[in-house]
């Protein structure tokens, strides 16, 4: 087994599992309000809302990377506000990393979850506010049951980003072993050291698998939920 | 007691409505176009009016002078929709439950067995709504409504999405909710005949106004109100005898009347509707015609419409029987008011969904 893969990648294989999920779980619920906000709500800025959600979709990933860093590096504002005030740094740690999937995913949790929303007739949801139920428990028991195949999508998505992501993570946080090296980064790394190829083509490979046994299963998940919803 | 005022501005259209209804059925009626389900979106609180007041019975849904405005999930509504709106990934039991969740503890509810076998659904309980035909769902609507312990029924056009077969499915079932259920129902239709069979009460609207407002006999027979060719008359009667031919015999105020074979057991009082086009009127006592009801009264009003026609009214027995007949004929005839006049209707004019349960609380 130690043949097959080094310790040094299966640490990289399960940072990967790590960050990927947690950039999935921070984004979720934030992904499903703005998602909600951006279908539903008329506000001020919501154009702005809009396209800085999808900037990290259009920009060259080495950009956004760079914009993390001088938004969240230690001397950054927002680094240097959570360093002082909570002592905690994102920058060349595995959180930093989560933040950047987190950050380039974000996009398709949003498109994803918003265009389920927006297929939810809200003449459901008057319904629903007719019978008694406040804002609130609308959202719970009548949007949320119906938006849940577009929130697995979205999930599925983000995680599979997460565990992919090379520009931005790279450029904010770095390539070190145990804080910041997932799989790709350390493909990349494997790529570059006499030898490694067949590694990097093993990490490459797990990482395919990774991705459709995910795939898979929201597939299934879907279907299900689908069948619920659907009824007939 | 629904009292309701209700202004609202829009750009191209204005509500200004007020009407004050008894309890029992009160049917908002008019054209598409007329506000009917602005109206009761504005009492049900999906529509927040410039101004106005809403009250049923002492209960205040919305007063903007006082500073009420209530959120529409505060108003203890039970409203039916015209596609149902029924939810999608709920099984109908859970839908039937729905409303019951979020009502108060202790408020008076219907008893949910007794709903399920008043509206015929058990068998689908454990069903979801993809799986239920359009009559079906509409019934499981109404049920979910009354389940939801409201202290006031909407229904805007419950029957409009549904095809005439389904629509004698259903509307019997809003007979026995006005009959059987003490919360007053709030009803829109532009159907006259569905309006002939519920509404203790009948408001009017056009172009956004009340144009009439009263007991259903009345306002029925006002052609200002219903369009001349949707006026009509209702008369009480009750069930006499079905006979053998096919045909039943009804006693009415004005005398025996005889029907197609209605859908009514002896001994039940009924309400039909005559729609004022489809009666003649005779001076002399008619002999020798085809039509088997004639019915003696005296002539309450002539009214002139636009065009050709005229609407006479009669006092047959104490009933209010309209009849739409041209000028020329009531000039012809010599007809004034406080003369003795013979109205002559046809049986077969008389459609079944003409004909249903009278409603007793109206009647009392």
């Amino acid at each position: 087994m130690t043949d097959w893969l080094g310790p040094a990648e299966w640490g990289a294989v399960a940072l990967s599992l790590r960050v990927a999920m947690s950039a999935t779980l921070v984004s979720l619920p934030l992904g499903v309000f703005v998602a909600y906000a951006l279908a539903r709500w008329r506000f001020p800025g919501r154009e702005v809302l809009n396209v800085l959600v999808h900037l990290p979709l259009i920009l060259p990933p080495v950009v956004t990377g760079y914009l993390l860093l001088l938004t969240f590096g230690t001397r950054g504002p927002v680094g240097g506000f959570l360093d002082d005030a909570f002592g905690v740094t994102v920058a060349f740690r595995w959180t930093g990393a989560a933040l950047a999937a987190g950050v380039m995913a974000f996009p398709f949790m949003v498109r994803a979850v918003r265009l389920s929303i927006e297929a939810v007739d809200p003449k459901l949801e008057q319904a629903a506010a007719t019978l008694g139920a406040s804002r609130a428990w609308v959202f719970v028991t009548v949007t949320l049951p119906l938006i849940l195949p577009g929130i697995i999508a979205g999930t599925v998505l983000t995680f599979a980003k997460g565990m992919g992501e090379f520009g931005a993570t790279i450029t904010f946080v770095s390539n070190i072993p145990g804080q910041t090296r997932t799989i790709p980064l350390a493909i990349d790394l494997l790529l570059e050291t006499p030898g490694g190829e067949a590694r990097a083509a093993r990490l490459a490979g797990l990482s395919i698998v990774l991705a459709a046994s995910a795939l898979a299963v929201s597939e299934w998940v879907s279907r299900r939920v689908a069948a619920r919803v659907g009824g007939a | 007691m629904l009292d309701v005022a209700v202004r609202h501005a829009f750009a191209d259209f204005t509500l200004d409505a007020a009407f004050r209804a008894p309890p029992g059925v009160t049917v908002l009626f008019g054209r598409s176009g007329s506000g009917k389900t602005t109206l009761v979106n504005a009492v049900a609180g999906l529509l927040m009016p410039d101004g106005g007041r809403i009250k049923a019975g002492d209960w205040t849904l919305l007063d903007t002078e006082a500073g009420v405005r209530l959120k529409p999930h505060r108003r203890r509504l039970g409203y039916i929709f015209q596609e149902g709106r029924l939810f999608p990934h709920l099984t109908v039991r859970q839908n039937l439950a729905y409303g019951a969740w979020f009502a108060p503890k202790g408020a008076p509810r219907e008893d949910p067995a007794r709903v399920v076998e008043l509206l015929g659904i058990g068998h689908l309980l454990g069903r979801r709504p993809g799986a239920l035909s359009g009559g079906e769902k509409q019934r499981v609507a109404i049920g979910r409504a009354l389940l939801s312990a409201p202290r006031l029924i909407l229904a805007d056009e419950p029957l409009a999405a549904l095809d005439a077969a389904r629509k004698a499915e259903i509307l019997p079932y809003f007979e026995r909710l006005r009959d059987e259920v003490e919360v007053p129902i709030l009803y829109v239709s532009h159907s006259a005949s569905e309006v002939a069979r519920l509404a203790s009460t009948v408001i009017a609207l056009e172009a956004g106004r009340v144009v009439a407002q009263g007991p259903a006999v009345q306002v029925l027979g006002d052609a200002g109100a219903m369009g001349a060719r949707g006026a009509a008359s209702v008369l009480t009667a009750r069930v006499v005898r079905h006979h053998a031919d096919g045909l039943s015999e009804l006693a009415a105020a004005a005398g025996p009347l005889w029907l197609p074979r209605v859908a009514a057991r002896e001994g039940a009082v009924i309400r039909v509707r005559i729609a004022a086009h489809d009666v003649i009127l005779s001076r002399t006592r008619p002999e020798g015609l085809s039509a088997l009801n004639h019915l003696s009264g005296t002539v309450t009003a002539i009214r002139p419409g636009e065009g050709p026609g005229a609407l006479v009214t009669l006092d047959v027995g104490g009933d209010r029987l309209a009849a739409r007949i041209t000028r020329r004929s009531a000039q012809a005839m010599g007809l004034a008011t406080g003369q003795p006049c013979h109205a002559v209707i046809k049986s077969v004019s008389v459609a079944p969904e003409d004909v249903g349960h009278a409603d007793q609380a109206a009647n009392d």
